[in-house]
């Protein structure tokens, strides 16, 4: 089993009434892979994570992880069966601090014994603190998550997907709404986290994806329109028609 | 708990503690059974303040519990073979099966903890099961009251009907309107009351009580990591119905009566007043605003008899319109360090070692 791949979407569809968001789409993950999701607004990025984490449900086709078939696995089971998502706009929960935040996406804090702890475990402890350094939170911790910048939302986000301790995190624009300087940083967040998750990664920003140095698919239309490197997809014609006029997003300024 | 909100709450117990010494006896029996019904707020505060639920049929477990104490009562001191006085009025000639266990005290009282417990856990567990929530779960709360409210007057054989039960035998061979056994109802009441406060508060902090917290905030997104909501809903649900039940029954030793005005819809409405005035998210707003509105309410209704349901429904409204974190919201908006966090400037930290 192990040497199958770690994510198979097979002909999925999910629709919307008659609307097709996701039209018959296949894709394939591999263990210990980073892969970039790229498309215009609306092409059905954000509905293909949220039918793999359950919380649409696909009309047709089948989402396999690790040769499990989570199709129909209620929202937690699937975290716990290794998937965790980011979402687009950060689901913080405001009035709780960062530790807060963090200690309650812990794996460990999950069952009857971990709920009636009223201090962290040591183990518990050591994992906080190593995913507080490792999105540079560490002088926030005691702060109402409602009250951070917006990059240190977006931060604190990606912590909590970490500290689930999912093999495969699915980041829905990571790095959406930062500045130039934080979205290097958010780069090289998603960099580091790729040595011990796989990772798969939606964004806009072409320098951004360009920094991550991974295979890239473009999605349209609910459809799989491409995929290779960031290169060969950008030279694409049937890419730069989807662009439109806006083929210049594919460029990256900073090359 | 720091320090001085620690000493606070001492000296508070303090003066509670030394009631019998400086109320009179009137006022005494009417904080004793206030005391009582704050433990039901409690209970109220965990779901309703942290876990974000809306329960409009708390009434249903106060009853509950109310009902299993009195059921013993009624029993007590009994010739063997005799049937409670209202049992023979309806010309009832045995004792219904589902009686019999209340004759023991002690089978009665963990009756008073576990049946509503049970009850409110099964509750939650269907309802939140099947992803009811918000609006919809107040609603079938509500109709829940109406529904037990109805039943125990229909049934007047088993129940006693509209008028409930009352008058009562002894409890261990002690009868409970004696003046002493009044005094050791209030001490057993405020003890109660520390125990259950102390629970809440233990919960607070534990990592449940953040989970209820995060529950309220943003339930889907709890879901999303990796937590399964419903236990943990339907196991607040099931306190908070263990803590009306104790309520209950404390209010029907010391008051000697429980009946159907006290379970229905408009008195599980006024318990929601109660933590609403109090603060929802305060264990000491809770027990303040039950305290309050009910001392209030008792001041009213022998000035002006007829006016108290006005004073309740404008007391609502300005607790939602001006107040919405109550008296307890108030209080902590005094003594907290204001936001200050909000002015320290945001530096944007490297990410990463
Ligand atoms: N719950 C829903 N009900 C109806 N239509 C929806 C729903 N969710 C998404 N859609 C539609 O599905 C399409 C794909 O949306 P999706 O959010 O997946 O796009 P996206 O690729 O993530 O876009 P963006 O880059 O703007 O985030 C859009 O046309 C959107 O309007
Ligand atoms: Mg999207």
């Amino acid at each position: 089993m192990t040497n199958g791949p770690l994510l198979q979407v097979e002909h999925l569809t999910v629709s919307f009434d008659d609307f097709k968001a996701i039209d018959d789409l296949s894709l394939t993950l591999e263990p210990q892979s980073v892969r970039v999701l790229i498309g215009p607004n609306g092409a059905g990025k954000s509905t293909l994570l949220d039918a793999i984490i359950g919380r649409v449900r696909p009309s047709a086709g089948r989402i396999v992880l690790r040769g499990t078939d989570i199709t129909r696995m209620p929202a937690h089971r699937i975290v716990r069966a290794g998937i965790c998502r980011k979402f687009q706009t950060p689901g913080l929960l405001d009035s709780l601090t960062v530790y807060e935040n963090l200690a309650l996406a812990d794996a460990r804090g999950r069952g009857w014994r971990a709920a009636l702890r009223t201090r962290p475990t040591r183990d518990q402890q050591v994992r906080t603190e190593q995913i507080l350094q490792l999105t540079g939170l560490t002088a926030e911790r005691h702060r109402p998550a409602g009250r951070l910048a917006h990059g240190q939302k977006q931060w604190l986000e990606i912590g909590m997907v970490v500290a689930s301790d999912a093999e495969l995190l699915l980041l829905d624009e990571p790095a959406a709404g930062m500045s130039h300087g934080e979205r290097e940083q958010t780069a090289d967040l998603v960099q580091r986290l790729t040595t011990r998750h796989s990772v798969l990664v939606i964004d806009h920003d072409m320098a951004f994806v360009e920094r991550l140095r991974a295979p890239v698919s473009v999605l349209h239309m609910g459809r799989l329109l491409k995929e290779g490197t960031l290169q060969e997809v950008r030279q694409d014609p049937q890419v730069r028609a989807v662009y439109l006029g806006r083929a210049d997003e594919l460029e990256c300024d900073c090359a | 708990m720091p320090r001085r909100e620690f000493l606070v709450h001492l000296l508070v117990l303090g003066v509670l503690a030394l009631g019998p010494w400086w109320l009179s006896p009137y006022n005494l029996s009417l904080l004793g059974r206030f005391l009582a019904m704050s433990i039901l707020a409690l209970g109220l505060t965990v779901v309703w303040g942290w876990g974000g639920f809306l329960s409009l049929g708390q009434g249903v477990f106060f009853g509950l519990g109310g009902y299993a104490l009195a059921m013993n009562l009624k029993l007590a001191g009994l010739a063997p073979g005799d049937l409670p006085d209202f049992m023979v009025w309806s010309g009832l000639d045995h004792l219904p099966w589902w009686w019999a266990p209340f004759r023991h005290p002690v089978v009665a009282l963990a009756a008073v903890v576990l049946v509503p417990a049970a009850v409110a856990g099964l509750f939650a567990w269907l309802v939140f099961h099947r992803r009811v929530r918000g609006v919809y779960f107040a609603l079938l709360t509500q109709a829940f009251a109406l529904a037990l409210a109805t039943l125990l007057i229909s049934q007047q054989a088993y129940t006693g009907g509209f008028n409930g039960l009352t008058d009562y035998g002894p409890l261990f061979g002690v009868h409970l309107t004696d003046a002493s056994a009044q005094t050791t109802l209030y001490a057993v009441t405020l003890g109660a009351l520390c125990a259950c406060y102390g629970l809440a508060t233990w919960l607070s902090r534990s990592h449940f009580g953040r989970l209820l917290v995060a529950i309220r905030d943003g339930e889907n997104r709890v879901r999303c990591l990796g937590y399964d909501t419903v236990p943990y809903k339907v196991a607040a649900f099931a306190l908070a119905g263990a803590f009306a039940g104790v309520a209950g029954a404390l209010f029907a030793a010391q008051v000697g009566v429980i009946s159907p005005a006290m379970v229905g819809v408009v008195p599980s409405i006024e318990m929601l007043i109660w933590v609403a005035v109090g603060g929802r998210e305060s264990l000491a707003g809770a027990v303040l605003g039950c305290l309050l509105v009910n001392f209030g309410k008792d001041w009213v209704s022998s000035a002006m008899p007829s006016v108290w349901l006005f004073v309740m429904g404008g007391l609502f409204i300005v607790v939602v319109t001006v107040l919405p974190q109550g008296i307890g919201g108030l209080l902590a908006r005094r003594s907290a360090p204001g936001p200050a966090a909000d002015a320290a400037p945001m530096t944007p930290e490297p990410a990463g070692p």
